[in-house]
């Protein structure tokens, strides 16, 4: 066997990204959650919001170094394994790589020192203001990545000469047709990703009887939250989808593994979709629903892989499942959610030992969910980097050996088997800990004359 | 429509932003490297206190770097990390278990041990390869038309693996300084001498680069060596020896504490001066001139708006958080 320097770039590049996105997916949404802590905080003055938001933050920072760390291995891997893609669309790409790193990189960088270190060095407001530029800093983020990502899904603004992207709208770049969507889609992923973590783990403390008093405010508070953006995140999803199918129809038959272009579409539940035979084995499908759900009308017609040359599609088996595992795993957050809505007007939210039992199983979903979605739409795209107009194969670096790759592949795969392995098991044991009562202890302003302990960890 | 141009103002950012990561990562890489030879668990928490709450404010300027470079010289991007593919590999892996250190050193007592080797360490490894990335860098690659055309493995030279060893010393240097700046008493003793190995290191580095880099490439001899050119950067290498005595007597003298650090940051000014004048035009050495690598002129005014504007308030809240973790570094603050 040979080693293609094209598949293992690929597989490498697939590694390294799928354990950087849990990151922004939990800080993301942890940074917005504490900062809206801090500001509750701020407005009542009362301490039990601070505790929380304390608590919080120190999982916070074991997850931002860890995204930090990984995230610097991002843009290095478009240099070293992706040299022609990054020679053809930097005129395109890099501004929005670049103003990633300097709106929104030293903006959480800058201002985070102040929250980890700085509870008890600044006054309440700088400490206040400082969270919440730290939570803007991640949806800068989270905007600039996304509109790289959707300008290489959905085209446009730009012209080509000798290989070379050139822009001619920069208005057209940014708001490409797929990157609404895709920003409100994923910003909701986020939010719900960590909404669930925060759940399992106040339902994990409720269930020891640990910090009893902010476990039922996190539980609480987080629910509401959650029970408006579960169902706010199937609907966004839904827009994403008739936008993939308008600008994208190749990439939603391969999710659908639909072969044939027809109205009247059925929804294909479960199969196993046979490339080479062009058709699905031990399929199950409900008729009908296929265009109804991707095209809101019983009568419309959803496009077939066949319309597209062989080279031009991708490899359905992985979007077909990786799309049916995150919905599936947004019904059952629906669910959950429901459950807890019910539960909670019956007033027994807080003691249902079913329930918050569920809740610690669930922590783990929305992850799985971003994940899923994330290869739905990274596989989706293939044969393409530039969809329609640049392959990936055309895009990776002509220096690199198999081996080469080979060997990088390897060390990345064994050093993050290290490092991620660890970093939950230190989050975990910051969750184990419980709430801590001294972490309520600002200062009123400017620094303090006696020393204090900034940000209490158990160990030492 | 006026045609005005961009590059060389591109050129001065980029500079200016790989000179801050130099310098800011390098004193944090530098006290890293240090912490190898911190004697007590007390004096190792001093020393990753120092830098725990500025260590990912400096690594940014890394990203920026590496970006600035694809944003306005992406044909510059394009062949020089493929050409320095191991490297980058070895310097990201050391900063990623450098990175996590300061988290896990201070939650994980079990494994204390472990993750201050990792710090330690990945200090080193991390600042090797960058030294290595330098070497590689300076003598130049092999291309064919857009693409690098050589071995990953080309970049492993004498010279390369000489100036990474330079600038472990070098980094070295700057972190003993920031420690005499931000400790006292005996640690900032510890500081003076490994301050003073470093110094005599780094002289020693900076003279045999000075001296080889000529010899590699006749283009730099001619610039360095020939008239009128010797007299006019003639200053370089004068205000070198300058601060090189100001930086022996400032490390020599106890009531000094700002002095060697000051010096050592002169000292890597002038150093990386001293580089971009040897190469200058050229962005990828033999190949490629800044103007011919640079990205279209509407992709440089569109990242330059946004930049000239935000670099500024990037500096300011930068010195804010500096700021507000100034003076001597305390046991109480940070990580316990």
């Amino acid at each position: 066997m040979t080693l293609d320097p094209l598949v293992l770039s690929r597989l490498q590049f697939a590694w390294v990204i799928a354990w950087h996105i849990l990151l922004p997916a939990l800080t993301v949404g942890l940074a917005s959650y504490i900062a809206l802590l801090e500001g509750i905080w701020f407005a009542t003055g009362n301490e039990i919001w601070f505790r929380i938001s304390g608590f919080w933050t120190r999982i916070f920072a074991v997850g931002f170094g860890m995204g930090v760390v990984s995230g610097v291995v991002m843009p290095f891997q478009f240099g070293t394994n992706w040299s022609r893609f990054s020679d053809a669309t930097a005129n395109i790409i890099s501004p929005m790589l670049a103003y990633e790193g300097i709106m929104a990189f030293t903006l959480e960088a800058g201002f985070l020192g102040v929250m980890l270190f700085g509870r008890h060095l600044v006054p309440r407001w700088a400490h206040f203001s400082s969270a919440v530029l730290v939570a803007l800093g991640t949806l800068f983020s989270t905007f600039w990545i996304l509109v790289t990502n959707s300008w290489m899904q959905t085209p446009g603004g730009y012209r080509l000469v000798n290989g070379i992207f050139y822009p001619t709208s920069w208005r057209e770049i940014l708001f490409s047709a797929s990157f609404p969507y895709r920003f409100m889609h994923t910003v909701a992923g986020f939010y719900v990703t960590t909404g669930f973590v925060v759940l399992g783990v106040a339902a994990s403390l409720l269930w020891k009887g640990k910090s009893r008093e902010e476990s039922r405010l996190m539980l609480s508070m987080t629910l509401w939250l959650l029970t408006a953006l579960v169902p706010l995140q199937i609907f966004l999803g839904d827009l994403q989808g008739l936008n993939t199918l308008h600008h994208q129809p190749a990439k939603l038959a391969a999710i659908e593994a639909h072969w044939n272009r027809e109205a009247r579409a059925p929804l294909t539940l479960f199969a196993i979709p046979d490339q080479q035979a062009e058709t699905n084995r031990d399929a199950i499908e409900v008729p009908l629903l296929g265009s109804l759900i991707l095209t809101h009308d019983v009568d419309g017609v959803v496009p077939g892989l066949k319309d597209y040359p062989r080279q031009d599609r991708a490899p359905v088996i992985i979007p077909f499942f990786a799309f049916r595992i995150m919905v599936g795993v947004g019904l059952l957050m629906l669910a959950l959610v429901a459950a807890g809505l019910w539960l909670r007007w019956r007033r027994k939210l807080y003691n249902t030992g079913w329930f918050l039992e569920a809740l610690k199983w669930a922590t783990p979903l929305g992850f799985v969910a971003v994940v899923a979605g994330w290869t739905t739409t990274e596989v989706g795209r293939q044969p393409w980097t530039v969809y329609g107009v640049m392959r990936t194969a055309q895009s990776v670096t002509p220096s690199l050996t198999g081996s080469d790759v080979l060997i990088s592949l390897l060390c990345y795969v064994t050093v993050y088997c290290v490092m991620f392995p660890a970093g939950l098991w230190l989050a975990l044991r910051i969750v184990r800990g419980g709430v801590l009562p001294e972490e309520a202890t600002p200062v009123e302003a400017g620094r303090p004359a006696a020393p204090v302990k900034p940000v209490p960890g158990e160990a030492a | 429509m006026i045609i005005f141009d961009f590059v060389p103002m591109w050129a001065l950012i980029l500079g200016l932003a790989v000179f801050f990561y130099v310098l800011l990562d390098g004193f944090d890489l530098g006290v890293g490297i240090l912490y190898n030879f911190a004697t007590t668990s007390a004096d190792r928490n001093l020393l990753m206190n120092s830098i725990a709450p500025i260590w990912d404010g400096n690594e940014t300027w890394l990203v920026l770097g590496g970006l600035g470079l694809l944003a306005a010289f992406p044909l510059a991007f394009a062949i020089i990390l493929p050409a320095v593919y191991f490297p980058i590999l070895v310097m990201l892996l050391a900063l990623i278990f450098r990175g996590v250190a300061f988290e896990f050193r201070f939650r994980d007592a079990e494994l204390r041990t472990f993750w201050d080797h990792a710090f330690g360490y990945g200090s080193v490894i991390a600042t090797f390869a960058q030294g290595i990335v330098l070497g590689a860098f300076i003598q130049g690659f092999q291309v064919d038309g857009r693409h690098f055309s050589g071995s990953s493995f080309d970049c492993f030279t004498a010279f390369s693996l000489f100036t990474g060893l330079a600038l472990v010393f070098g980094y070295g240097l700057l972190g003993s300084g920031w420690l005499i700046l931000k400790t006292e008493g005996a640690l900032q003793d510890q500081a003076r001498r490994h301050a003073r190995i470093c110094f005599h290191g780094t002289l020693a580095a900076v003279g045999i680069v000075s001296l080889w880099t000529p010899f590699l490439d006749h283009d730099i001899e001619q610039r360095w060596f020939s008239w009128p050119d010797i007299g006019i950067l003639a200053p370089v290498p004068s205000l070198t020896a300058l601060f090189a005595v100001l930086e022996w007597r400032a490390i020599a003298n106890p009531k000094a504490e700002f002095g060697p650090f000051l010096y050592a940051v002169l000292l890597f000014s002038l150093s990386y001066l001293g580089i971009a004048i040897s190469l200058f035009p050229m962005i990828v050495p033999h190949h490629y001139s800044l103007w011919q690598a640079a990205s279209s002129p509407d992709t440089q005014i569109f990242l330059g708006v946004g930049t000239l504007f935000l670099l500024p308030v990037i500096l300011v809240y930068t010195g804010w958080s500096y700021w507000v973790f100034r003076g001597k570094v305390r046991a109480d603050i940070g990580y316990h």
